[in-house]
């Protein structure tokens, strides 16, 4: 029953993606079987080629009280950015 | 890897020209530079009649899987089934147009799904069984993965016909991933509960009568299956037990009675307009 089995975060990589990004969550009873409902539900359309999955309750997060003495401070700080410099066209995922 | 949106971010690097995708672009036909013309020495008759009858095969699967749209135990493993349930039909489609080029009629892959009657099916009869719970159908997709795959893995070095080959190629990672998905619920039930345990005991017991059925007289096909399914019960703490199979044979047209309502229902709406596209 959907009560009883506890939530993953399930996290793919696409084919020719450079990290895996989360895509969703799912009820598992346990991680054998997370992944496989993972595969059935977040990779049907071809998306992925690795996934993650991680129990929800794993996660531990910023909260929203927390935004502004968190992400406020790097607003300013334009001199963080490498705009400065002239990246060549071969270099890609700066 | 800038953009934060989830499926943008899986999209990128695919092909520009693929671009109405979404996501998950890339795909590839199966008989792709596959030569179609039907060998010579192949006897046009029996390959089309075995196309037929795997394509029945998994037509049938296909149809119970789709029945448990709606009434699975979880929505996780609703879409699962109905996963492994579209694998199938695909099969079935290229099966099936295959059956049609190389029986000289041309038939098209809807005139053998929705136009011919249960007795000519000739698909084998543990497909079309019931599901009484989800313990027999993870339970016999269970045996019948482990059948098809082991075949397909034979066929697809060994058949004459290259598309045939080609068909069960791709049919075989497919069904690896459906006994894999199939055994792990066998395992998780008999070794689960009291009442879990009970059911897929009472749904190995069920399925027993009609395994033979699908090694015809091929001795080393059943070893190889029979090893796995062995392996599985094993691990589950059952037995598929040794029982009479039941007389007649699906190959040869002999059916239960439950495979023509199945019928009714999956070809009751081409039937009603048979002049409907879609």
């Amino acid at each position: 029953m959907t009560r009883d089995w506890p939530l993953y975060e399930v996290f793919v990589r696409g084919k020719r993606g450079l990290n895996h990004v989360h895509v969703g969550s799912l009820h598992a009873a346990d991680d054998a079987m997370a992944l496989t409902h993972a595969r059935d539900l977040y990779t049907r359309r071809n998306e992925g080629v690795s996934i993650w999955v991680v129990r929800s309750e794993h996660i531990a997060a910023s909260t929203r009280d927390e935004k502004d003495p968190f992400f406020a401070p790097s607003a300013d700080k334009v001199y963080r950015h490498p705009t400065f410099y002239d990246i060549p066209d071969d270099v890609p995922h700066i | 890897m800038s953009d934060d949106h989830v499926y943008l971010s899986l999209a990128e690097g695919h092909d520009d020209s693929d671009a109405r995708w979404a996501f998950g672009t890339g795909f590839e036909d199966p008989l792709h530079g596959v030569d179609q013309t039907v060998p010579e020495g192949t006897d046009s008759a029996q390959l089309a009649a075995y196309c037929l009858a795997l394509g029945d095969d998994a037509l049938v699967s296909a149809q119970r899987l789709a029945q448990w749209c709606t009434a699975a135990p979880e929505l996780e493993e609703e879409v699962a089934l109905a996963n492994i349930g579209l694998d199938l039909l695909g099969q079935t489609r290229l099966l099936y147009a295959r059956a049609g080029q190389v029986d000289g009629t041309g038939r098209g892959e809807d005139a053998y799904a929705y136009f011919r009657d249960a007795e000519d099916f000739r698909n084998v009869r543990l497909a079309e069984l019931p599901d009484g719970d989800f313990a027999f159908a993870v339970t016999r997709l269970l045996v019948l993965s482990s059948w098809r795959l082991a075949l397909f893995e034979r066929l697809a070095t060994t058949a004459s016909d290259p598309v045939l080959a080609a068909i069960a190629a791709k049919g075989v990672k497919e069904l690896a991933y459906h006994r894999q998905y199939a055994a792990e619920w066998v395992v998780r039930l008999g070794d689960g509960t009291e009442e879990s345990q009970r059911r897929t005991r009472d749904a190995l017991a069920a399925i027993a009568p009609y395994v033979d059925e699908l090694f015809a007289d091929d001795g080393e096909l059943r070893i190889e299956v029979l090893a796995v399914l062995r392996q599985v019960t094993d691990a589950a703490g059952l037995v598929l037990p040794e029982v009479a199979p039941v007389p007649g044979h699906g190959r040869d047209g002999d059916r239960t009675e439950h495979l023509a309502p199945l019928l009714a229902e999956l070809q009751s709406v081409a039937r009603a307009d048979p002049e409907a596209t879609w």
